[in-house]
Order: structure tokens, then sequence, then C-alpha cells
């Protein structure tokens, strides 16, 4: 009860911060979550094993691995979610399936979009430190006798895993800027709060200033969990003394 | 062929907004990027804090949100300018804030900070003693910074610009948000008029891999140019 009148009594007088407004970036934070995280772990679930078919020595396994991440990576992220929001509706016989309630909202579309987005860079990196692999750790685990599947999953996995860290934590803060265009297609994310609450007021600082507090905040939070990981994962290759 | 629906050349134009727009914004880039790096590497206190205040905030909020706030915000900052300017001196200007403008200065903005990290590192690892033969030259600093700590500099700094040009050139894609007709613009309109996303995204997708390749091309040229003397590494 203390609480709601002290933030009655911080709101008073304030035109724009209303509890109403507020509200607004509350649900924006929520949508802006959901689509990060949720991208974020269907990317890495779909990237452990592109990463590591990216690296195989058939051809037509390797080839077209390269050419997706290739072409998700070296377009915008906002012409890729164009080309899924405005290209399902073509999809032949989707509207006759159990898929298109999902889609025809703005959220799904915007997910797959964000999805492959993440699953191209993160394969990438991820397959950039399976390559870096110290030669003597696969040696000795050839000389283990280990099968290859078991060399993967034992040696060359938890260790490229723990390499990449650095580099997937700013694909991580990659996707919560680049979440911010879900807002082009009416998605009422951070951003997108942000514009409404510009269009209603009129007041382009006080909107986009307070949206661009919460992305920061967002991100020092995301930075500072990664290095603690970095901290316990890598903990191991910190100089000893 | 490929049937545009009359829209071939507005597209064109908007590939040429597009390149444009990310030529300028890289060259005020550069420019803030070495302007960032001098700061932070200076002996000022004051300054140093103002580039990493500009470094840290920039590259933790979004490039929309940034644009946005240029673009509108930046307008109705010129007017209360232009306002108090008349009040006082009676001088009656309106500057108006266009969109390709606004697009240059926010894109160029946030990539300075990128830039200006960049060129820290690299301006770190110019060996100290090739500046130390330079002074003992006589070469004022000035002629030091272009001759010798400028291109040894760039060695170091090529692969991270060119990988901020990669990041830069998608980024123009977000002006299109704030009205101004990029390539993506276009096709965007022109998929919605004609309901066929595909016959007009997939060429500007490929546009945009096309200018992509050529500038991994360039970029390897230079390369080659700023490693000569160094082992061909």
């Amino acid at each position: 009860m203390e609480l709601v009148n002290w933030f009655n009594e911080l709101l008073a007088g304030n035109l724009i911060f209303t509890p109403q407004t507020l509200g607004y970036y509350w649900n924006g934070v929520v949508t802006t979550t959901q689509l990060v995280f949720l991208s974020l772990l269907v990317g890495l679930v779909m990237a452990v094993p592109l990463s590591i078919l990216r690296g195989s020595k058939h051809r037509w396994i390797k080839l077209p691995i390269y050419a997706y991440t290739y072409v998700f990576r070296g377009t915008p992220l906002l012409i890729q979610l164009y080309i899924i929001y405005y290209g399902v509706v073509f999809v032949d016989g989707i509207q006759q399936t159990f898929l298109w309630p999902l889609l025809r909202e703005a959220f799904y579309p915007a997910l797959i979009a964000f999805t492959l987005n993440t699953a191209a860079y993160t394969t990438e990196i991820f397959h950039g430190a399976i390559k870096a692999t110290a030669r003597g750790e696969i040696e000795a685990a050839r000389a283990y006798g280990m099968s290859d599947r078991m060399m993967m999953r034992r040696i060359i996995l938890p260790s490229a895993f723990r390499r990449a860290l650095p580099a997937y934590g700013n694909e991580v803060i990659f996707m919560l800027h680049a979440s911010a265009i879900a807002s082009v297609v009416t998605l009422m994310d951070i951003t997108g709060a942000a514009r409404f609450v510009y269009a209603r007021y009129y007041a382009p600082f006080e909107a986009f200033l307070f949206a661009a507090a919460i992305y920061l905040c967002l991100t020092f939070a995301i930075l500072y969990f990664f290095r603690f990981l970095e901290r316990r994962l890598l903990a191991h290759l910190r100089p000893q003394n | 062929m490929l049937d545009l629906h009359g829209y071939g050349p507005r597209l064109l134009e908007g590939a040429g907004v597009t390149i444009q727009l990310a030529v300028l914004s890289l060259m005020l880039a550069i420019v803030l990027g070495l302007l960032t790096a001098s700061a932070k590497m200076s002996r000022s206190w004051l300054l140093h804090k103002i580039a990493t205040l500009y470094t840290t905030v920039i590259r933790g909020v979004p490039d929309l949100v940034l644009m946005l706030l240029l673009f509108f915000g930046g307008q109705m900052a010129l007017n209360v300018l232009t306002d108090i300017l008349y009040d006082r001196s009676g001088i009656d200007i309106f500057i108006n804030l266009n969109a390709f403008a606004a697009g240059v200065i926010t894109i160029g903005f946030i990539f300075g900070a990128y830039m200006g990290e960049t060129f820290r590192g690299a301006f770190m690892a110019v060996d100290h003693g090739q500046i130390e033969a330079g002074k003992a030259y006589g070469m004022s600093d000035w002629l030091v910074f272009r001759r010798i700590r400028f291109p040894l500099m760039m060695r170091h700094a090529l692969p991270g610009l060119s990988n901020n040009w990669m990041v830069l050139l998608k980024t123009t894609a977000l002006v299109s948000v704030i009205g101004l007709s990029d390539m993506v613009r276009v096709a965007a309109e022109a998929s919605r008029a004609t309901h066929e996303p595909f016959t007009f995204l997939l060429p500007v997708a490929a546009i945009y891999l096309l200018i992509a390749s050529v500038s991994e091309w360039m970029f390897a040229r230079l390369h080659k140019r700023y490693n000569v003397g160094f082992g061909g590494h």
C-alpha cells in the first residue's frame, strides 16, 4: 500500500509517464524478452548440429549450410523479416493448416525470422570454435582410441563451446538490439511501445530515451551474466599466479 | 524475365540511396572513430570519460531506437534552437532535417563508436619505435600521423573495419523505417501494392549480397596494400 502511494506520488503531475504508458513499456519488455529468449533458444538448438555438419568432409552437406549462413548473415534482418511476414501468406495451402492462426499474427513470423538469423550467426561462431580446437587434444583423443562421435562429444564440443562463449555473448546482445525491428511489423515490443507513446504525446525525447534506458539495462544484465559464465567456465584458461 | 510492375527504376534509385547512405555514413563513422580513439588515448581525464560514455551508451542501445530518437527528436531540437535564434537576434531560418541527413548522421554516429574501439586497438598495436624514428627525422606530429601512424595502424584496423562496414551496410536498411526511400522501402511498398513480396524482396536481398561480395574483394585488395613489407600475411 505504501509502495502504491509512493508510486502515485512519483508519477503525480507527470503527463507522459502515467501508469498506463508504463504498462505499455512493461508489456514491451515482456514481448521483447519472449522474442529474444525463444529465438536464441531455438537458434542455439539448431546451430549445434549445423555447426558440426558445417565442418563435414562431404561437399553436399557442407555447402548448403554454408550457403544458408552466407545468405542470412549477408542480408539485413529487416529484409528477412519482410520476406517471411509478407511471404508466408503465399505459401501454398498454408491457410488450411493448423499453423495459420499462429502465422497470421506478427509474433510468429518475427520469431521465425529472428531464429533463422541467430541460428546462422551462431553456426558460424561454433564452427569457428570447433575448427580452432588444438591438434594435440584431437591426437590425444585418437590415441585413447575414441571414435569420432565420442571425441566430438567428450573432447571437441565441451572445449569449443567454452571458447565460443565471448562471441556468443556478443550475439545475444546483437539479437536483443536487432529485435527492435519487430516494431516495424506492428509488434508492441519495447521500441513499439516507445513509438506508440511518441505518436500519442509527440514527445520524442521522453519516449525514446526511456526505451533506450531499458535496452541499456538489459544489455548490461546480459553482459554481466556472460562475464560471470566466462569466469566460471573459462577458469582453466586464466593465468595462474 | 522478372516482371517488376514498373517499380524497376525506383528500385534502382533505392539501391543508389542505400549505397550513398552507406558510403557517407562510413566516412562520418571513420572521422568520429579516429576522434574517439584519440580521445580515449589522450591524457585528458575529461576527454577519456566522454569517449568512454559515448562508446558504452551507443553500443548498448539498438540502432533503430537511436535512429528514431535522432530523427524525431533532432527535428524538435533544431526547431527549438532556431526559435531561440529568432528571439535573440531576429534571424529567421528553418532547418528541415530530411530523412537522408538524419540517416547519415545517426548511422555515422552509431558506427563511430564501433570504429573508435577498432582504431584504438589498432593504434596501440603500432610499434612505438616507428613513431620515435619519425620524430627523430624531425617530422611534425601531423606528418608522423599521416606517414607513419595511420598507414601502420590501418594494417591492424582493416579486419575490424571490414566487419564494421558489413554490419553498417545492413543497418542502412533501417532508414526505410524513418521514411527514406532506400531499396528496402521501395521493395516493401511494391510488395504490399502488388501482393508479390518475393518478386521485390528477393532481388533486394541479392543486391545486398552482391555489395557485400564486392566489398569483400575490395577489402582483400586493401589488405594486400597495407600489408606490403609484412611478409604477405
